[in-house]
């Protein structure tokens, strides 16, 4: 039994991973709600409000990028519950008191929380092209706009971990994560921006969701790119730098009180 | 010594939750730390179990520091504590797999020490049951079975049967004297008597963050007495007297001494009472309770 080097840290986060993975597939009815809410959000706007949204294109291919993010801040807050979770129960001074690497505990809970997404993702795609979303993206372009979205959802992960961490209880963390559920309508999902009142415009141009949006709508659909792209980049990765450190550095000093 | 703590410290804000504990522990000894809410229990186990910093002191596991080489220590230890350290939506099964896997022995050795412990705690029937719908003595076994799958060689229960039903805490009961006959070496927290009685060579008591008294169960049990009389006198006066007749402890108008439970030895009492003309109202007797083992010696 050694319990030192790369393969032991490699062998923990896999058993974590293993255990997160589980306890999301019995928690089905959790992950059933993180799908069929923004299902229901991209009903409404397509079918109810999209008829009076002006957007220069078919709505629902306005609409649908949006759509994708706010799929995953659902995702991401059921992350932060189930950090909290594990930090407020016994559980986490069972796994702290073994032998092994405190980032594997985390590390189960995003990479569970990027499979979550994955699949949820996939759905609202699936969803989307039934009711009518038209992408006008080749295979490249697919591939781009699912390698940005997956940076997205590791970034906002290691987020929802680091809110998960610091909560006081599984309550608190749902609250704190709420914002990453109200972004997305202060952004360029469902209006273009130009549309808001002029205080409004700037937070909604400079927020980091919009540049994510912009980027895979010109992917999916043809819309101009920009410089969005870059700073989506650049937003994701200075996003994930930073909760990951935050995350790592606050579940050690927590744990270690 | 399998564990030695010397002067621990701590302290959250103001409020001293350790004032200088020593402690040490042979190599198959089972030691409690018997103390009420707040004595400091959980904290010392906590540090013991690399959970916690102290802020002064020092403490070894088998000779491995706390503070300085906590993977070292981890390795030979296992904590049980006292909310039932198991994941709901796993089976019980599952669990010590989980465990098992992340001691690192191997998927199959895993499984069959996960099989093994799921007989000797007598929970076969629901291995592959959710341990959402165990009961509480159940969760209980699991956890103590879980913390058993490394064959650690230490292991800290921090109150393991607070919150349990009478057959439960016997049932866990019986699994650590299990353990304790295995030659084991433990550190236990209760705050009953009878517990630390039952299952420990050594009790250590502990108020307010300190020491105050420590030794066999039986020379404890010898200093406060088997048997506990309450003399209930009319005035406060009267009690006073008494006490200092027969010893003991006064607590308003209340007496309470320690006896042998003998009925010879509470006709003496009475005897000698009404030589002196004191005439108690009401007598009971009961088991020593920790409020008797404190009042007698820490007061």
């Amino acid at each position: 039994m050694t319990h030192d080097g790369f393969a032991a840290a490699v062998s923990d986060a896999a058993t974590m991973i293993d255990r997160s993975v589980r306890l999301t597939r019995r928690n089905a009815d959790t992950l059933f709600v993180s799908i069929l809410l923004p299902l229901l959000m991209m009903a409404l706007f397509v079918y109810v409000f999209g008829g009076a949204i002006e957007t220069g294109t078919q709505y629902i291919n306005y609409l649908v990028p949006g759509i994708l993010l706010l799929t995953t801040g659902y995702g991401a807050s059921n992350t932060a519950m189930a950090v909290a979770d594990d930090m407020t129960s016994g559980m986490i001074d069972r796994l702290r008191s073994l032998p092994i690497r405190s980032f594997a505990v985390l590390a189960g809970h995003v990479t569970a929380s990027v499979a979550r997404n994955s699949v949820a993702t996939a759905i609202v795609v699936l969803a989307s092209l039934a009711m009518g979303f038209r992408p006008s993206a080749g295979l490249v372009e697919w591939l781009a706009a699912i390698g940005l979205l997956l940076l997205y959802v590791l970034a906002l992960s290691w987020l929802a971990a680091g809110l998960g961490v610091i909560a006081k209880s599984v309550e608190s963390a749902s609250t704190l994560s709420f914002f990453m559920l109200f972004m997305p309508y202060l952004s360029s999902a469902f209006v273009q921006p130009e549309t808001m009142p002029r205080w409004l415009r700037p937070i909604s141009e400079h927020q980091p969701i919009t540049p994510v949006i912009e980027t895979v709508r010109s992917f999916l659909t043809g819309s101009p790119m920009g410089n969005s792209g870059w700073i989506a980049l650049a937003w994701c990765g200075g996003l994930l730098i930073a909760s990951f450190t935050l995350a790592t550095v606050l579940f050690r000093r927590r744990a270690r009180r | 010594m399998i564990v030695e703590a010397t002067n621990l410290r701590k302290s959250y804000g103001r409020t001293e939750v350790l004032g200088g504990v020593d402690l040490a522990v042979r190599e198959g000894e089972v030691v409690a730390l018997l103390g009420p809410n707040g004595a400091g229990k959980t904290t010392i186990v906590r540090i013991l179990t690399t959970l916690t910093r102290p802020d002064a002191g020092r403490a070894t596991i088998a000779g491995y520091d706390v503070v300085r080489e906590p993977t070292k220590v981890r390795g030979v230890i296992s904590l049980t504590g006292q909310y039932a350290a198991v994941d709901d939506n796993q089976t019980g099964r599952e669990n010590l797999v989980l465990v098992g896997r992340l001691m690192h022995l191997g998927r199959q050795a895993a499984r069959q020490r996960a099989g093994e412990l799921l007989d000797r705690f007598g929970l076969n029937n629901a291995m592959n049951h959710r341990v959402k719908t165990y009961s509480g003595g159940m969760r209980r076994r699991l956890d103590l079975a879980m913390s058993l799958i490394g064959d650690p060689q230490v292991i800290f229960l921090d109150e393991p049967t607070t919150g349990l039903d009478p057959a439960s805490r016997l049932t866990m009961w019986e699994a650590i004297a299990e353990l304790v006959r295995d030659g084991t070496t433990i550190l236990l927290t209760t705050q009953y008597l009878e517990e630390a009685d039952r299952l420990a060579d050594r009790i250590v008591l502990l108020d307010k963050g300190r020491i105050t008294a420590a030794g066999t169960a039986d020379a404890l049990k010898a200093q406060i007495g088997g048997q506990r009389i309450e003399l209930y006198f009319a005035e406060q006066t009267d009690a006073i007297k008494a006490v200092d007749v027969l010893g003991g402890v006064a607590d308003g108008t209340l007496v309470n001494l320690p006896s042998d439970g003998t009925a010879a030895h509470l006709h003496a009492v009475l005897d000698e009472l009404r030589s002196q003309g004191l005439q108690p109202v009401r007598v009971s007797s009961h088991r020593p309770t920790l409020d008797d083992v404190f009042l007698t010696l820490t007061a």
